[in-house]
């Protein structure tokens, strides 16, 4: 299997051994915090409101049994018995004590694994869909292209001193599940004529002042990828705001000049590079792809699902909502939902990670992927094999239905651990999950994304939800805004504001009689609250979010 | 006319547990809210912080949060505040159950 590490094994453990030394001189004083502070946050500590907290890659979102053991280990032995999975598909520890730091880190250079963030004004780690290798809808594996992406940008002398940082996501799919419309540069890989090639997006962005990306090329043919690539990020180099770090990002850019401009400066820059490219590296894409090659799937009879799908109510729940189609008909790609009602959303205990990586090993060809939906998916299991899976999830209260419901919320951590937080985003989630387990209309209700950031950064990608909601600090009391028809998909839309904030008791009866509300507006069972939203408009779900003023305006 | 001074507390996270703390009339860090000195005028708030900075081999991050005069303790003003001095509301995790398990 391909080791998806930006680093090999020598230099992980001389990056452990040098950070040792230096978190001993930090404790014996000859290191100031201004001096440290860098070298633990390149090492991915931070420090939060309650204690220390270790941030830990997983690239592409791709962990094999071995590993996720590992994770397991770490989180009993340093932590407090779990781990928190995030959108950024990484791990997070919350309890980690400094000294024990280093020793967390070699267990993870044991695996391969690592804490070490790309820092800086940089292309950052390029990431792609969680379902990679496995959907049915694939047009090709978008992971080998975003592996391509970051072997070429990685110490490309051109891009050490960019204006900010600059992420590229790349979806292989008709579907995109990576968000590409969020990042500097989407990727999708499209067909046209039998021919492969790229769509490619540019200036999407969420945090501060959010934007979807636009349509800078319909299609671009493989060979001209990276100069064309490295067009964009020139033309950026060259334009993009280095006054003023909220106006920096290639958004900003893409705002400020209009995508007409860029694109005829891309293209002017990207024919004078071009000739200098020897066209895409085949060989080495190849080479690439060979490490990413689909697993032997294997050939049985599918007759025991079709069996437990007649007869068990509970299995057949699980399926309806928690598999998604893979490209071989007789396997499935699952979903394991770590959002059961109540609980914290993506964290996992370490016994429930021993249960993911056993039923990997036994029955998903060792794959595992952390969804930037906070989930953890197994992406090659034979249908044969659906009912002894649901089983075993099951004994690991691992068993939720509840893929893509209203339950199924991304939550970042918000003031529970976050130092940045205006307000708390964990309790909101639980209690809305709670909310409508106990209303018992998830599943009458079906697709929904509600999607909840502790403040304006965004790391619960509030502004892309459904139901978007921003938690922040209003005259010293938390305050919740609610963003209405947002979608982070090939449809992408920024949620807009729908009015005045809630109070933490208000905001949860408010949600309720949002979605109870839409299932009076919707025209059939089929149509999604999105659909609604669009079809109708803002005013009949304001009118459900603010009855009294609908009262005072009669 | 000059505002009047909201009381402070000296509050920071200890380097090696990362846990929050405040600073004692003795000048020590404690995990408990309730020991921290109440400071009552701007002259004083600067001076502890600058004996807080003096002990950056003990604690991170030194700062002045506002604080109010309860019955018999210094108490949070602000809900983060609030927050530090109890740990998460999803686990009982931090303060809430490390400093029960103390008394
Ligand atoms: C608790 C420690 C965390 C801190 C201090 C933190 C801080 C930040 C900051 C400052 C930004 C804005 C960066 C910029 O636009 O320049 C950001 C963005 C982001 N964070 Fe976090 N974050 C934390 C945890 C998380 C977690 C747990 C997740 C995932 C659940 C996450 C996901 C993201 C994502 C996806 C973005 C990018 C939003 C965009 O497209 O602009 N972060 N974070
Ligand atoms: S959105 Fe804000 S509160 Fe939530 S994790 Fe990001 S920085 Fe922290």
């Amino acid at each position: 299997m391909y080791r998806f590490n930006d680093f090999d094994e020598a230099f992980l453990r001389d990056r452990v051994s040098r950070f040792r030394a230096q978190v001993e001189r930090r404790i014996d004083g000859s290191l100031t915090e201004d001096e440290f502070k860098p070298l633990r946050l390149m090492n991915g500590l931070y420090l939060q409101l309650h204690a220390y907290m270790l941030r830990v890659a997983i690239p592409y979102g791709t962990l094999n049994s071995a590993q996720m053991r590992q994770l397991a280990h770490i989180a009993e032995r340093w932590d407090k018995g779990y781990g928190h999975f995030t959108t950024r598909q990484n791990i997070q520890f919350n309890w980690p004590r400094l000294r024990d730091v280093p020793d967390m880190l070699d267990a993870l250079a044991d695996v391969g694994m690592h804490a070490i963030q790309t820092s800086g004004n940089t292309i950052r780690n390029v990431t792609a869909d969680h379902f990679a290798g496995a959907a049915a809808d694939e047009i090709a594996d978008p992971r080998p292209v975003a592996e391509l992406l970051r072997q070429w940008s990685t110490d490309h002398p051109q891009f050490q001193f960019l204006p900010r940082k600059f992420k590229i996501a790349v979806s292989g799919s008709r579907h995109d599940r990576a968000v590409t419309r969020a990042h500097d540069i989407g990727l999708e890989i499209v067909e046209k004529d039998g021919e492969i090639g790229y769509r490619v997006i540019v200036g999407g962005g969420l945090g501060r002042t959010p934007m979807i990306g636009k349509v800078l090329r319909d299609f671009l043919p493989q060979d001209d990828l990276l100069p064309y690539t490295e067009a964009v990020v020139s033309v950026w180099n060259l334009l993009g705001r280095r006054d003023n770090k909220y106006k920096s990002r290639i958004k900003i850019t893409v705002h400020e000049h209009g995508i007409a401009e860029i694109a005829r400066l891309v293209e002017e820059e990207f024919q004078q590079i071009r000739p200098g490219f020897a066209g895409l590296d085949r060989d080495f894409l190849s080479h690439i792809e060979h490490f990413f090659a689909a697993p032997a799937l294997s050939e049985k009879s599918t007759a025991p699902n079709d069996a437990a799908y007649e007869t068990d109510p509970v299995f057949r729940a699980w399926a309806d909502t928690n598999l998604a189609a893979h490209r071989h008909p007789d396997h499935a790609i699952v979903t394991v939902s770590l959002k059961k009602h109540g609980g914290t959303p993506g964290d996992a205990t370490a016994g429930q990670m021993r249960v993911l990586a056993d039923l990997a090993e036994r029955y998903g060809h060792d794959e595992l992927r952390i969804s930037h939906e906070q989930n953890v998916i197994l992406p090659h299991v034979h249908k044969a094999d659906l009912p002894a899976v649901h089983a075993a999830l099951k004994a690991a209260d691992l068993a939720t239905a509840n893929v893509g419901l209203v339950s199924d919320i991304i939550a970042c951590p918000g003031m529970d651990y976050c130092s940045l937080a205006t307000a708390r985003s964990i309790p909101i989630a639980q209690q809305i999950a709670t909310r409508f387990e106990n209303l018992k209309v998830e599943h009458d209700v079906g697709l929904l994304k509600i999607k909840i950031s502790g403040c304006i950064n965004a790391c619960g990608h509030h502004h892309v939800g459904h139901i978007g909601i921003l938690g922040l600090d209003r005259a010293g009391v938390e305050n919740y805004q609610v963003t209405l028809g947002g979608d982070h998909t090939e449809t992408a839309t920024i949620g807009e504001r729908a009015g005045p904030g809630f109070s933490a008791d208000e905001i949860i009866p408010a949600i309720e009689r949002l979605v109870l509300g839409y299932l009076d507006l919707r025209e059939s069972r089929d149509e999604t609250f999105l659909q609604a939203y669009r079809r109708l408009g803002p005013a009949p779900f304001k009118a459900l979010l603010y009855p009294e003023a609908k009262a005072d305006a009669a | 006319m000059p505002r009047p001074f909201t009381p402070k507390v000296v509050t920071a996270n200890r380097l090696l547990e990362g846990d929050a703390v405040w600073r004692t009339r003795d000048g020590d860090w404690s995990p408990d809210m309730a020991q921290a000195e109440l400071i009552e005028d701007a002259r004083t708030a600067e001076l502890r912080l600058l004996e807080a900075a003096a002990e950056a081999h003990l604690v991170v991050g030194a700062y002045l949060a506002d604080a109010a005069r309860g019955e018999t303790r210094p108490e949070p003003v602000h809900f983060r505040e609030a927050f530090r001095t109890r740990g998460p509301s999803n686990y009982a995790h931090g303060k809430q159950t490390d400093m029960q398990e103390k008394t």
